[in-house]
């Protein structure tokens, strides 16, 4: 228990120190624009591969259970919409990201730390845990919600390509179904939420990265615990969010 | 000038340096040797304010780095530069940015300037041709001359330098020294080089310390080593073989 107070009082610690003026403006964007495209950008194309495949088979198993002549059929359309919107474009992308992106954070700080390259940045005077640490959190908050989006239009893209030939459901039904009783809202909370995980996943990895001792065993320690720790942080705050927000 | 004055360094409840006090001169190569673990890098963390000292007092000229607040101690340290036992060099930059990262950091020199003096940096310390390499595709020796150059980039007044010859053969191990040798002599540097290499020792030691267990066991020049009558430090400095055999000839 005392371990947990322990981690979360130097986890605020660290994010104190990461939140202060960078030492160089330039610098700062020059960083934020390479951890945009080491962490954003190419993460695309496992976001949109993943999305599709679960959007068609989220299409298929809802026709599957929807299989009632009193339901209507466009249900399995905006039964699928509703669950990429609400559930899996956030959350579970969150969680696929925190394996990629927060595995990466962690071992790349981990191994710098090391290395005693972060030593050799304190070293100089400058603000590692600034310089290193914020332009990760920047770009990845900064970038999800164009993540979230992208998995929202391929999942519901998937499922119509899984229309085409699933008993019971027809591509014309599904995109009724899609495109029925939309709640805009619905999107403006999966992105609130994505923004919430992003700085969890990059904050909560860059803190076990940062801290890492020892050699590679404890890189990879720390690359455990970020995935681990912050995608249990992410599901909590799934739920706190849920609640709060609908 | 460096003072070290009853330095102590606790970590949980081990102590690792005992009521140090040392005093480090400009223009000259002061080493710091000792056993592996002894608390050579811990007195030099220290020292660098890497880590913070339980208690006692480092001056920097006369002022205090373990009074200093924390804007300025980023001042002071921009007047200190490092070279790390492993380099330290930032793998994801080329040797050319690793070296301009301080300039660029802390001097508000274009672009072009900044490529120049690290040219004039790199060149100093022999390195040619390999400005656009990673620290990866560059040798150990090489790597730790790139981490000289970073470490001289802005002028240094103090220059602190953790094994830098471990890990190298013989040769290239002389050829960092007389390049932390020489350039300390060139820019007037307070250099405290830590090292367990005997060989360094006698090549460029103008003031050695020996700690032993975290504490001060003797001070004095290179020349004086063999006679310090210091039981520890003749062990340490006798331990080859070859050592004993070159005590054997003197004392013939």
């Amino acid at each position: 228990m005392l371990n947990i107070f322990y981690h979360t009082g130097r986890y605020f610690l660290l994010l104190k120190r990461v939140f202060s003026r960078p030492e160089r403006g330039r610098v700062f964007l020059r960083q934020t624009v390479r951890e945009t495209i080491n962490m954003g950008i190419s993460s695309i194309g496992i976001v949109l591969i993943i999305s599709m495949f679960m959007g068609a088979v989220c299409a298929i198993q809802m026709a599957y259970n929807l299989q009632n002549p009193i339901i209507p059929r466009y249900l399995i359309g905006l039964g699928t919409r509703e669950t990429l919107l609400l559930e899996f474009s956030s959350t579970i992308v969150a969680l696929i990201l925190a394996g990629k992106v927060g595995s990466n954070i962690a071992s790349e700080l981990g191994t710098m730390r090391v290395t005693e390259q972060i030593d050799a940045l304190e070293m100089m005077g400058v603000n590692s845990a600034c310089y290193l640490i914020l332009p990760k959190i920047t770009a990845f908050v900064f970038f999800i919600p164009v993540l979230t989006i992208f998995s929202m239009a391929i999942g519901l893209l998937g499922g119509y390509v899984a229309s085409f030939g699933t008993v019971g459901l027809t591509p014309h039904d599904y995109v009724v179904g899609i495109t029925s009783f939309f709640k805009p809202f619905y999107v403006t909370y999966s992105l609130i939420k994505s923004l919430f995980f992003a700085f969890i996943i990059a904050s909560v990895s860059s803190y076990h990265g940062y801290y890492a001792g020892g050699g590679a065993l404890e890189v990879g320690k720390a690359s455990t615990h970020a995935v681990v720790h912050s995608s249990i942080i992410v599901l909590l705050f799934n739920l706190i969010l849920t609640k709060l927000l609908l | 000038m460096i003072e070290v004055k009853n330095v102590c360094k606790e970590f949980s409840s081990q102590k690792v340096l005992n009521d140090i006090c040392a005093e480090f001169l400009p223009g000259k190569t002061n080493l710091t040797i000792g056993q592996s673990g002894s608390g050579k890098t811990v007195l030099l963390k220290c020292i660098a304010g890497l880590h913070n000292v339980s208690s006692g007092d480092i001056l920097y000229d006369g002022r205090s780095f373990t009074a200093m607040n924390e804007k300025q101690r980023k001042e002071i340290r921009k007047e200190m530069g490092m070279v790390f036992q492993g380099g330290a060099l930032f793998d994801s930059n080329t040797v050319e940015e690793n070296v301009m990262f301080p300039l660029e950091m802390f001097t508000h020199m274009t672009y072009d300037e900044r490529r120049e003096r690290a040219h004039e940096c790199l060149k100093r310390v022999n390195i040619i041709n390999a400005e656009k390499k990673y620290p990866a595709e560059i040798s150990g020796g090489m790597q730790k001359r790139v981490a000289i150059a970073r470490a001289i980039a802005l002028n240094p007044k103090y220059l602190y330098c953790d094994e830098p010859n471990s890990g190298l053969d013989p040769v290239t191990s002389i050829v960092i020294d007389n390049l932390i040798k020489d350039i300390t002599i060139e820019y007037n540097i307070t250099t405290i080089v830590n090292t367990h290499d005997m060989n360094s020792v006698m090549e460029i030691g103008d003031k050695i310390i020996f700690i032993y267990k975290g504490k001060k066991f003797w001070q004095g020049t290179s020349s004086d080593i063999f006679q310090s009558g210091v039981k520890e430090l003749d062990d340490f400095v006798f331990a080859s073989s070859r050592m004993k055999q070159i005590r054997a000839l003197q004392q013939k």
